[in-house]
């Protein structure tokens, strides 16, 4: 680690020197013993995996047959052939358009919409619809993977809906698969940004609101120009925080559709899941996700330099 | 929790990555406005209507989980049965079916909550008491963990249990959920143990304890809703996670219930979908009644001011 002999032990500004500390014996390494543990975690099951990830991608490891036993190394042939898979650019694009669509659009703007609306409310209205939107949230992932489906299904809920307003039924895991697995994750996921915003909107000064509007100032133009800056820091949170949760959502995607049909609905993680397990080409399902991994830690760096900035 | 977890964590880690209900947050009172009061509770009408249609868009999918689990005949439409029946239920609860993936879960569960607790606050301990020149790029490091997308990281967690010959192990697979959500955990347990004073251990140090027995018997105490909430908040995760042990559990009285549903749902032919809506409500409850326990009960404001301080 990053632990040089250079670091020493300071004391917490607020406590006055000479207590304490000189009661405490040992070295620097027995006062980090205690993380011992967490690092050995995080060590052997975190970054080992992604360290050894980063090898296994430049070799023909495979699930089965000679390459199981006995994996060669071939370097970057994994990736070659990656970008030359014309699977892989179409996995991309659909995770971007998941990601921006179900996430950055959906879940983050009715997220917002929906906790301004609980501000306005009838305090029992708010409160019996919060409960149903926390509730898709709550629910472990599979089951909530089942009642999408079921509702997406042919003979399912949405399609009784709408043959009650005279329209014929739509096989939407067949025809419209990427549409329905966005709106599944949007049901699912928009709890979470509502539960954010309404943090951020109770800790905005009521009293700015107030002056804004005796001044004339309409609703719209008050959310533009007062409350969404005034929450600006917890937008931009929320939206790594949701973009980061939905480029890994598998089982989602997995339980409604396998990624199908003919790979309409393959993302990024439903690729890797299939070469990997299905093909058992592991050393590509690798490269797959080590291309993922990089993904995230853009993603995880610009979420770190954010909250930095407090 | 969502999250994938995350779950992620991941949310996926992510699914969830604060559990942050501020449902339960009062509102300011707002002084009464003459000039404006009818316009306002126009508004609140138009609020009103928008935020009920929007719940029941959330909450009729879920209507097909409950009736199908009542309804001896149930399929994927949603209706209400013609009689009502907790036989779907009875059918389910047979050894085989429900309680050994249950108790699966809760072993994985729980096993992975202790031990995610106890590495979490020996970690803290030091990176809370001590300031060292180390703490701040650790903790960014652990951030950037918190990040990173798990889906990513299964195929290559899979090769290195294939190599450790770890592969459908229980404990290892506890270990490897303990160590997901461990970054999580630990950035919310050092947020809890900065806010206990350290003048309460520095009277213990002059008492001659050493700083594991001052963690032990004065710190801890003190923060065990703090830790309640780490504990339940890494349980449901773990509990809901599904790839997980989908990929590195192979025999079907190892798994958990999250993938034992999921054979239910896929393999057999002909799908049993009353008995599948009841199997998943009696899977979701334990965590529905945790999250509920974490939102009102204990914690409450303390609580959440770990989970969101970044």
């Amino acid at each position: 680690m990053t632990a040089g002999t250079s670091t020493r032990p300071v004391r917490r500004p607020g406590t006055g020197p000479g207590h304490g500390n000189s009661g405490r014996t040992g070295s620097l390494w027995l006062k980090l013993l205690p993380l011992a543990p967490a690092i050995a975690l995080l060590g052997i099951f975190l970054a080992g995996p992604i360290i050894f990830s980063v090898y296994g991608s430049f070799t023909n490891a495979a699930l089965t047959g000679k390459n199981a036993k006995d994996p060669q190394f071939i370097g970057p042939e994994n990736y070659a052939d990656l970008f030359r898979d014309p699977n892989f650019p179409q996995s991309l694009w659909l995770t971007v358009l998941f990601v921006f669509a179900s996430a950055i659009v959906g879940q983050n703007l009715l997220g917002l919409g929906t906790a301004l609306l609980v501000n306005k409310a009838t305090k029992a209205v708010a409160a019996v619809v919060s409960v149903c939107v926390v509730a898709a949230w709550v629910l472990p992932e599979i089951v909530a993977a089942f009642v999408a489906y079921a509702f997406f299904f042919r003979e399912g809920t949405l399609n009784q809906l709408t043959a009650t307003v005279g329209v014929a039924p739509v096989d939407w895991l067949f025809e419209h698969p990427m549409l329905a697995i966005i709106l599944a994750n949007i049901w699912r996921g928009t709890a979470f940004s509502m539960m954010v915003y309404q943090a951020a909107l109770n800790d905005v000064p009521q009293e700015i609101s107030e002056s804004a509007m005796i001044d004339g100032a309409g609703g719209a133009l008050r959310l533009w120009y007062i409350t969404l800056p005034m929450i600006r820091r917890s937008i931009a949170t929320n939206l790594m925080l949701i973009t980061l949760q939905t480029l890994a959502v598998f089982t989602l995607i997995y339980v409604m559709t396998a990624g199908g049909p003919s790979r309409r609905s393959a993302t990024l993680p439903v690729m890797a899941y299939e070469e990997a397990f299905r093909y058992s080409n592991i050393g590509y399902g690798t490269a797959i996700a080590v291309v993922m991994i990089l993904i995230g830690a853009v993603f995880s760096v610009v979420y770190i330099r954010l909250l930095k900035e407090k | 929790m969502s999250p994938t977890p995350a779950a992620t964590p991941a949310p996926a880690t992510a699914a969830a990555t604060s559990p942050a209900p501020a449902m339960g947050r009062e509102r300011r009172p707002r002084p009464g406005l003459s000039v404006s009061s009818a316009r306002r509770s126009a508004s609140k009408t138009l609020a009103n209507a928008v935020l009920i249609l929007l719940g029941l868009c959330f909450l009729i999918p879920l209507s097909w989980l409950v009736l199908a689990s009542l309804d001896p005949e149930a399929g994927y439409t949603t209706e209400l049965p013609k009689t009502f029946t907790l036989d779907n239920f009875a059918a389910v609860l047979t050894p085989e079916l429900a309680f050994v993936p249950l108790l699966n879960s809760l072993l994985l569960s729980a096993g992975a909550a202790a031990l995610t607790v106890v590495a979490a606050v020996l970690a803290a301990y030091p990176l809370s008491r001590y300031q060292l020149r180390f703490n701040k790029p650790f903790l960014y490091t652990v951030l950037f963990g918190t990040c990173l997308p798990i889906t990513a990281i299964m195929v290559p967690v899979y090769s290195l249990f294939v190599q450790l010959n770890l592969l459908d192990s229980l404990p290892a697979t506890t270990f490897f959920m303990a160590a997901t959500f461990l970054p999580m955990a630990i950035w919310m347990t050092k947020n809890f143990m900065d806010s206990v004073p350290i003048s309460l251990e520095e009277a213990a140090w002059m008492d001659g304890a050493s700083s594991m027995k001052a963690l032990a018997h004065v710190v801890v105490p003190l923060m065990r809703p703090g830790l309640a909430v780490v504990f339940i908040f890494v349980f449901i995760q773990a509990w809901g996670n599904f790839f997980v042990p989908f990929i590195l559990l192979l025999s079907s009285g190892k798994q958990p219930a999250a993938v034992s549903i999921f054979r239910f749902f896929g393999q057999y032919g002909t799908v049993a979908y009353g008995q599948l809506a009841a199997f998943s409500i009696l899977y979701s409850i334990p965590v529905i009644l945790l999250y509920v326990l974490v939102s009102r009960g204990i914690g409450g404001s303390f609580a959440m001011a770990g989970a969101m301080k970044g």
